[in-house]
């Protein structure tokens, strides 16, 4: 069966980054397969294809949120790399959503934040780190010590338990506590159940299905108003 | 285990041509001052990579970090906060928006127990490190490279309590290097430059010399260097009067 590692994060925070350095890791001793999920553009699947000769992936949400995407498919996902004759499933998502987490039981659920997104950037993603087990903060060759500090004050704050794992991904530096984690990841049991961590928000509303107009009065669902915090149904 | 007596100590690993390196060991203690030299591409700031990181054969070189003759505690590793080891680069940067006192407050409040007036003391350490003056509320994102570096070292010194030093090639930031260097062995802080410049070469008690990813020599010159440090430390304020006349906008029309 196979091992799954789930890679979440905004974009360009380094998450393919990361993917490389655990495929150099793992690749003498296990076959790695690569999915990525994105909304509408990504290039991921032929550059490691190119790189690292492996099976890889890609699937486009469009108008579906990216994770709820990820959802769906991983099934088929883990069905096809097991084909593959695969040993390890690395999923990448898209990491737009700041409410859902891509992350399922039975996986190593991996978030990769960038040093570089500034020290409040934890407190905005508290559910993408919260339910992980492993956050990577990269880019930290780039940031003074302090604000290091105090990024990883903020992860803390958001998830006081959280396995924090710094690193320059470009040069691997640093990533010895994520690979180990990588190494000690058991492989999905045969008939397992597997789910999401979580119950993802509810997040059906009239713009979800793409009417444009402004205004919680044109809409239903899920709708705001700017004075009130609830959730208000107006149905039809 | 107190910073006074902490040891490190980088072992050999493989040149890049996957070669055994052929040195013993390098002891990096409280006071010392260490340049890394090489042509570039020869791998010093990945030796000074793996002392940041406290490799364990994992990295690109093979090499392995001890403390006090021991593994590194895991604290050591992965806690910036517990960290002895503060690095500067050319590339570090403060990201925020910040003014220097706001910038040194939340570094205060991120190190429990640090005392507020420290941030004080770190402006005005910076500026025994810099000609051009910095202010509390002056922008950090104004900062020229020489007085950011120079507040970088300050804020690792008195804020961070970092016994160790790593700084990547900061020569051309602007900065007083002799002061640096001075304030440093002062107050017992380990301190390793990877540089091209001769003056901190000359001025550090060990030099390590590097060639195609592999710590080929470790001199420890003394005072056999003593005559040519006189000639370059003449030279080296040469330039840097002469830079400063010329960024004061003079031309140099006089013999120098
Ligand atoms: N200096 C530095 N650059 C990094 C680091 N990690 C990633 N990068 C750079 O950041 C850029 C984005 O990295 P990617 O790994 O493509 O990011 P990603 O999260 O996969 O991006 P998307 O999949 O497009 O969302 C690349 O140019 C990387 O080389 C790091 O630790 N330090
Ligand atoms: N012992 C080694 N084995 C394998 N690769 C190495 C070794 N040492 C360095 N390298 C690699 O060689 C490249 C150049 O090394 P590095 O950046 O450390 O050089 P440098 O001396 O700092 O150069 P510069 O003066 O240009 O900054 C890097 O990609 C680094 O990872
Ligand atoms: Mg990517
Ligand atoms: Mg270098
Ligand atoms: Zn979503």
């Amino acid at each position: 069966m196979v091992r799954l590692i789930v890679v979440a994060g905004p974009p360009s925070t380094g998450k393919t980054t990361v993917i490389r350095r655990i495929i150099e890791h793992v690749r003498g001793t296990s076959k790695v397969a690569y999915l990525k999920v994105d909304v509408t553009c990504a290039f991921e699947d032929e550059e490691l294809s190119a790189e690292f000769g492996i099976p890889t992936k890609k699937i486009y949400s469009g108008d579906l949120c990216p994770d709820h995407m990820g959802i769906m498919v991983i099934e088929d996902a883990l069905g096809w790399a097991e084909d593959e004759g695969a040993d390890i499933l690395i999923y990448e998502s898209a990491g737009l959503c700041l409410r859902c987490t891509p992350y399922i039981t039975s996986s190593l659920g991996v978030c990769v934040l960038s040093s570089m997104a500034g020290t409040h950037a934890p407190l905005k993603m508290a559910p993408m780190i919260a339910l992980a087990d492993v956050a990577v903060v990269t880019k930290v060759d780039l940031v003074s010590q302090a604000e290091k500090e105090v990024f990883r004050e903020n992860i803390r704050e958001v998830s006081p338990g959280m396995d924090i794992v710094e690193s320059n991904a470009v040069q691997g530096t640093g990533l010895r506590y994520l690979l180990k984690r990588v190494d000690e990841l058991a492989s999905i049991g045969e008939g397992e159940i597997v789910k999401l961590r979580g119950m993802p928000p509810l997040g059906v509303c009239t713009v979800c299905i793409g009417k444009t107009d402004i205004g919680w009065q044109n809409h239903f669902g899920v709708i705001r108003r700017l004075k009130d915090a609830d959730n208000i149904y107006r149905g039809e | 285990m107190t910073a006074d007596e902490l040891t490190i100590t980088v072992l050999p690993g493989t040149t890049k041509s996957g070669a055994k390196e052929r040195f013993d060991r390098v002891d990096i203690r409280p006071g010392d001052t260490i340049s890394i030299v090489g042509p570039t591409g020869s791998g010093k700031t990945a030796l000074i990579n793996d002392i940041e990181v406290f490799a364990q054969g994992d990295t690109v070189t093979g090499r392995r970090i001890l403390v006090n003759g021991e593994l590194p505690p895991e604290s050591f590793v992965r806690d910036p906060s517990q960290k002895p080891i503060a690095m500067i680069t050319q590339h570090t940067k403060c990201l925020a928006d910040l003014s220097v006192r706001q910038f040194l407050d939340m570094h205060v409040r991120a190190r429990k127990n640090a005392v507020p007036q420290i941030a004080e003391e770190a402006v005005a350490l910076a500026n025994r490190f810099t000609g051009e003056k910095v202010a509390g509320d002056d922008r950090m994102s104004s900062l020229s490279g020489g007085q950011t570096r120079s507040l970088l070292i300050a804020d690792s010194v008195l804020i961070s309590g970092a016994p160790i030093l790593l700084l990547d090639e900061i020569e051309n930031a602007g900065i007083y290097k002799d002061e640096v260097i001075k304030y440093l062995r002062g107050v017992n802080k380990a301190v390793l430059f990877v540089t091209h410049d001769p003056y901190i070469s000359l001025l550090s008690d060990r030099r390590i010399v590097m060639r195609g990813g592999e710590v080929t020599q470790i001199l420890v010159p003394g005072d056999s260097e003593k005559k040519a440090l006189g000639i370059v430390a003449e030279a080296d304020a040469l330039l840097s009067g002469l830079r400063e006349r010329i960024r004061s906008g003079e031309t140099l029309k006089e013999a120098v």
